[in-house]
């Protein structure tokens, strides 16, 4: 008697994150850990209950609709049986995966003078121990009890009036939550931060854009580095081979006047590769020297391994805004391959270094220059997928060019500083798909193809599945193996995020955001 | 950072501290001038006079009827039109808000036409109603003209109707069809997603298809409308274009 009640005290209802368990998420597919799923980047479930036999059953189960009318861009943790979600603008709310209700809120009250360029939006929240981690558009992390929603801390990364803000879902890594910030139209200086999860005090930065007398700092014109942006707004990936956190960078400041930052602007538009214990920087590679187009790197770095000229090689992939598919050696973060996936005219190609060899007459001006791919990019934050089943990787895809003007750049804090603008082409045909690639070579399978660009990242399943959702409100599964499209749902709502997979009662189920409202699909 | 182009929340800290426009003089109605040949001509023309955009050369415009709301329109765009957001510093938003003033204060010719007998042309000879309603006369083909004295200059209906195909809005594409069932339409594309298309035929009644249902599905940016060249009189033309260019959404 007294050796069971031991046991039952040593099982509580509410089992701990782990951190071995988020390293381990493959072997409980039941559950959706971290942002992508696993470490990886690679938003895959190895779930098959569901597959491309009786997809066609799909049904929607029960829907959450959000409480504000900001684009819903929230990417759902599952664990034990319990959902988290971040809702816009900085709120939590853990729902009951059986019956779709709430069984705590949080709710944060905000200024109403918050510095967001593109909407007052979240992209997810952290797990780890008994805690749930969300970044604040009022530039704090917050940590939450798992159980009832109480703040345990909360913890102030940087000032939101002077431009920063926090969009990005965490990564628990080991004992540490790492978090960036947003605020690119706004001339911060980016950063990306590690704090005990313990206790919020913080344990690392990195400062995205070297201060003066460290390696870089001559990158920037001038003083125009303590206002160059590359803020780190979309979650990383991490390795604990290698133990590198990979993490993208956005766009230098201001976005699309180039003269007042002459100079290749480090580390804007890079991947960086940062020792996970200490933010030391290992490596870095940038696809977009002095960028003018505003193509942030804040793509999720996909890390997968393929034979390279008959080596094994642990490598990162990375569908750039830019319009290229890049490979590197995740390592070393030697460029292995690079090469167009979407319409592209700012650059003649890419030398053996991976740098971009542009077309001259491409950066904006007074009157307005046409280059492809558009402002919002050939992809954006949304996520890729990473299939082990199909060795194929999945990236939805925009195909789009922009009109780009240069305009005034004249820096005051708390301000927007963006030196330009962009419009639409006139009459020009814009379109999306997703499209299959062999990860190791960047050359497509398949295509399907999309009315309007995406704004969705997507899943892929072991159930030979590949989930998405369009801009014109359809939630729709595809063969993962060929593209044909199997089955679809009007969910009423542009999707603006990603989905996921897990299992409730031992049922399995697929939970994406369409519009306000989140939904939750299983087998009729 | 920026990820989506079309919208933008009023945010107060974007907005300007004073409500009258401090950036008039020459200089920037100059600057203004260059900004608005990028920005803005491509739609409102090069003299700000219409096009697919709104007729600026007016006295008074009514999205616009103080200096803080001239601002706002360029600043955000005027949301379920085609009017976007500008990307601009305070400072340029002014200059161009100074420049579009200017615009207004321009002398223009009478028009040299006789409305009455455009009114009459529009329900006769010309035939405008069969496909245009005008304040709830008329068809429902083409888009309304209730108020497109409003939205358009007399220059541009002018162009548009010696030259209907010159350009076609995305709202009123034309579509031919055939379904697997062996039925042909055509029509005007309402709406379209990766499975769908919506289309409203010659009598004004919509119809939605699968795609996978269509076998022939072609898309083009040819008008119904015909060209009046040749069909009316110079006087005609012009008694017409008088007629459009004070239909302002109010009789």
């Amino acid at each position: 008697m007294k050796l069971l009640i031991v046991c039952l005290a040593a099982v509580p209802l509410f089992a701990q994150v782990t951190y071995e368990r988020i390293l381990k998420s493959s072997s409980e597919p039941g559950n959706w850990l971290t942002y992508s799923g696993n470490y990886a980047g690679h938003r895959f479930s190895p779930l098959d209950q569901i597959n491309d036999r009786n997809v066609q059953r799909l049904r929607p189960v029960w829907a959450y609709q959000a409480s504000s009318l900001q684009k819903f861009e929230t990417t759902p943790l599952v664990i034990d049986g319990i959902m988290y979600i971040s809702e816009p603008p900085s709120n939590v709310t853990a729902l009951d995966t059986r019956t779709g209700r709430p069984l705590w809120k949080y709710r944060r009250r905000l200024p109403d003078d918050l510095r967001v360029c593109c909407g007052q939006v979240n992209r997810g929240v952290a797990a780890l121990g008994d805690l749930i981690y969300l970044g604040t558009l009022d530039g704090y992390l917050v940590a939450l009890n798992a159980k009832t929603g109480a703040v345990h801390w909360e913890t102030k990364v940087a000032n939101y009036k002077g431009g920063y803000s926090i969009t990005v879902a965490p990564l628990a890594v080991k004992d540490k939550i790492v978090i960036g910030v947003a605020g690119g139209e706004y001339g911060v200086r980016g950063l990306l931060d590690a704090y005990d999860a313990k206790t919020g005090r913080q344990a690392w930065r990195f400062w995205t854009i070297p201060g003066p007398g460290e390696p870089g700092n001559e990158t920037w014109q001038g003083d125009s580095w303590k206002t160059g942006s590359a803020t780190t707004w979309v979650t990383g990936s991490y390795d604990s081979e290698t133990n590198l956190i990979y993490w993208g960078t956005g766009n230098p400041g201001p976005d699309w006047n180039g003269d007042v930052r002459a100079g290749d602007n480090l580390y804007a538009d890079c991947i960086l590769a940062l020792d996970a214990d200490t933010g030391k920087l290992k490596w870095y590679f940038q696809f977009t020297p002095h960028d003018v187009h505003d193509w942030d790197a804040t793509q999720v770095p996909v890390l997968f391994e393929a034979e390279i000229r008959g080596a094994k090689r642990k490598l990162v992939a990375f569908p750039n805004r830019n319009a290229f598919y890049y490979v590197l050696d995740r390592t070393t973060g030697q460029f292995i391959l690079g090469k167009p996936y979407a319409k592209q005219t700012w650059a003649k190609g890419l030398d053996d270094s991976g740098k971009p060899m542009r077309v001259p007459g491409t950066f904006p001006t007074m009157e307005g220059v046409k280059v492809w791919p558009a402002v919002a990019g050939a992809n954006n934050w949304y996520s890729p997928s990473y299939s082990p089943r199909t060795s194929l990787l999945y990236v939805a895809v925009r195909e789009a060019g922009s009109t780009y003007y240069i305009g005034d750049a004249e820096f005051k804090e708390g301000e927007r500083f963006d030196g330009g603008g962009f419009r639409d082409v006139p009459g020009e045909e814009e379109y999306g798909a997703v499209r299959a690639f062999n990860p190791a070579t960047g050359e497509m399978k398949w295509e399907h193809r999309l009315f309007s660009p995406p704004w969705a990242g997507v899943l892929s399943t072991a159930g030979n599945l590949v989930f998405h959702g369009t801009h014109e409100g359809q939630f729709y599964a595809l063969d993962a193996t060929t593209g044909k499209p199997l089955w679809r749902y009007q969910a009423g709502g542009a999707a603006y995020s990603n989905p996921i997979s897990f299992l409730s009662d031992g049922k399995q189920y697929v939970a994406m955001t369409m519009g306000n409202s989140l939904y939750v699909f299983g087998l009729e | 950072m920026l990820w989506f182009p079309a919208l933008l929340l009023l945010q107060a800290v974007d907005m300007p501290a004073v409500g009258k426009n401090p950036h008039t003089t020459q200089a920037d109605i100059a600057q203004g001038r260059k900004l608005f040949l990028g920005r803005c001509a491509g739609c409102h023309g090069p003299g700000g006079d219409g096009g697919k955009g709104a007729n600026l050369a007016t006295a008074t415009l009514s999205r616009a009827t103080d200096d803080l709301s001239l601002y706002r329109v360029i600043r955000y765009g005027i949301p379920d039109t085609e009017m976007p957001r500008h990307l601009m510093s305070e400072r340029e938003v002014w200059q161009v808000a100074a420049f579009v003033r200017r615009l207004g204060q321009v002398e223009r010719a009478a028009l040299p036409g006789d409305p009455e007998r455009g009114r009459q042309l529009a329900r006769g000879k010309a035939g405008c109603l069969q496909c245009h309603a005008i304040a709830g006369e008329g068809g429902h083909i083409g888009p309304p003209l209730t108020d497109i004295g409003k939205k358009r200059s007399a220059a541009w209906l002018r162009a548009k109707l010696l030259d209907a195909a010159a350009e076609v809005a995305d709202e009123f594409r034309t579509v031919q069809l055939t379904t697997r069932a062996g039925q042909k339409l055509s029509g005007v594309r309402v709406n379209e997603d990766t499975w769908s298309i919506q289309v409203r035929d010659a009598g004004g009644k919509p119809h939605s298809f699968w795609k996978a249902d269509v076998t022939n599905l072609k898309l083009d940016r040819a008008t119904l409308m015909p060209s009046y060249r040749g069909r009316l009189s110079d006087t005609e033309l012009n008694d017409i274009v008088a007629y459009l260019a004070g239909l302002r959404g109010d009789q």
